[in-house]
């Protein structure tokens, strides 16, 4: 129409196409079940309501109750003979303990490690998303993607869907050229470099310990006995943190699976200490 | 917010209830009950579930199974909005027939449960108001099972209850197949038999006492011969 085209009118479609960056994601304009979603991933938004509240609203009619799964301890840290990552294994839906042994390591190759806190979910899909970007570069570029790349890779993933409710902390540890690699990635888009992290609603208590027995010369096992006895102690204080320790250490040559222990049995053999 | 009327002649008791404006908004879910089990053995899987399908304090259906058929070697056990579960159902059959349809294969169990992670995140803002839970065998014929939240976080488990019962039969599997808290018994694997027995025994105690939980119980019994179901009667009050 004439008067569409001289009055310079973008309509919002045309706007919102040359605002979000083509590429992986698309919103689509109404709930749409069948296009499948299978050459670009799509994402459903509930029309005229603000997503991140829209669940919290739904959950009070009429017997719906939806909760997502949550919550953990994690922490890593650097020291010379590499990083330690150590990580609890529960996963909560509101006040109910969905699992106990849920694997919050994602092993993107032999050189990065991801952890995952916060939703479940959101933490399986934008790693998993991230595990085949790190794929495609070494593909195309012939060399391994770099600590940094990667953590920024996921940063930028998160501050395309800042604001829209996601749940995130993550780090991400690896060994490059650059040597042993620790940046902490969250949902708001926050990406920090650092020597220690500690991420989840355990995760006071677990600095408290690692800090006080922290020391940067430490032998290989005083580091796996900091990191498990962080996470035990974190699990024994916070009640949505529990199950078993997994430990991973990232090494020159790639990372190895340390140990996997239930934190009971950790508690009762550090009870001698404890009053 | 005090009503005026609360003080009313003397000696009267006046109602109390609240006279102010009210917000009422559509709400695209409904809760409509049921239960779902699945167990995993060396080389078989079982999937159950009820049949009762109702809403608020009405049984809209007493012959509503919630297990679905996906492949030769796979079910699904889907509860919780019903609307959101045939449209699940639907999506996931239109999507294995495109793999068969582009990859001259059936899908197997993992990858079933991977496509049905993506599917689900997929609606993240928006999320299908249903709890999945997968049985099947995996590639090397050992039972398998995979359990979901509503926005597509899965794992592989031996045994999950899912659905408005969930709570009162998982710990009752967590004692009797993954002998948590007993001292002194040992750990034997789990037989076909004894594990259709306890499924059967676990839905009549969760029939007793969740009102969204029977009328019946559909059973589906996976092994490298194919999908055998039976249906036990569980109390229709």
């Amino acid at each position: 129409m004439a008067l569409f085209q001289v009055s310079g009118f973008t309509s919002y479609l045309e706007l919102r196409g040359q605002i979000l960056p083509a590429g992986q994601t698309q919103l689509v304009d109404r709930t749409n079940h069948y296009n499948f979603g299978t050459k670009t991933q799509e994402f459903a938004v509930p029309l005229g309501v603000d997503p991140s509240g829209f669940l919290k609203s739904c959950n009070r009619d009429g017997g719906v109750c939806i909760d997502l799964n949550h919550g953990t301890t994690t922490l890593a840290f650097k020291f010379k003979y590499g990083v330690i990552v150590a990580v609890d294994s529960r996963a909560s839906a509101g006040r109910y303990l969905a699992s106990n042994d849920v694997n919050k390591v994602i092993e993107i190759n032999p050189y990065l490690l991801g952890t995952m806190s916060g939703s479940a979910a959101d933490c399986q899909y934008w790693e998993r998303l991230l595990a085949k970007e790190c794929r495609l570069y070494r593909l195309r570029n012939n060399q391994r993607i770099s600590v940094a790349a990667a953590s920024k890779l996921l940063c930028n993933m998160m501050l395309g869907y800042r604001g829209m409710g996601l749940s995130m902390g993550s780090m991400i540890c690896g060994w490059d050229k650059e040597g042993p690699g620790l940046y902490y990635v969250d949902d708001e888009g926050k990406r920090l470099s650092g020597r220690m992290f500690s991420t989840g609603c355990g995760s006071s208590y677990a600095y408290g310990v690692v800090d006080s027995g922290y020391r940067d010369d430490m032998t290989v096992e005083e580091a796996y006995e900091l990191g498990r006895r962080g996470i035990a102690h974190a699990t024994h204080r916070d009640a949505y943190s529990g199950g078993v320790v997994n430990m991973y250490h990232m090494q020159e040559d790639g990372w190895i699976k340390v140990c996997k222990e239930d934190v009971s049995e950790l508690i009762h053999r550090y009870r001698k200490g404890m009053f | 917010m005090i009503s005026s009327q609360t003080f009313g002649d003397p000696g009267k008791m006046r109602d109390y209830h609240y006279t102010g404006p009210v917000e009422h908004r559509f709400s695209p879910y409904a809760f409509n009950g049921g239960t779902v089990l699945a167990v995993a053995g060396e080389d078989f899987a079982i999937v159950a579930s009820d049949t009762r399908l109702s809403e608020g304090y009405s049984i809209h259906s007493r012959d509503s199974p919630k297990c679905y058929k996906l492949t030769d070697t796979t079910v699904i056990g889907c509860s919780g909005f019903h609307g959101d579960c045939l449209t699940l159902t639907k999506i996931i059959d239109a999507r294995l027939k495109m793999y068969k349809h582009s990859n001259n294969k059936t899908m197997t169990s993992n990858a079933i449960a991977a496509m049905l992670s993506t599917i689900l995140y997929g609606r993240r803002f928006f999320p299908y108001y249903v709890y999945n839970i997968i049985g099947g065998l995996d590639e090397h014929g050992k039972g398998a099972v995979y359990s979901f939240d509503p926005v597509g976080s899965y794992q592989r488990d031996t045994y999950k209850a899912g659905g408005s019962a969930s709570a009162m039969l998982q710990p009752l599997l967590d004692n009797q197949i993954g002998f948590k808290n007993m001292e002194g018994v040992q750990h034997v694997p789990l037989t076909q038999d004894k594990a259709v027995q306890l499924v059967k025994d676990v839905f009549i105690s969760a029939a007793e006492r969740d009102v969204y939980t029977g009328d019946a119980l559909r059973v589906c019994i996976i092994t490298k011969e194919g999908i055998s179901e039976q249906t036990v009667p569980l109390r229709k009050d």
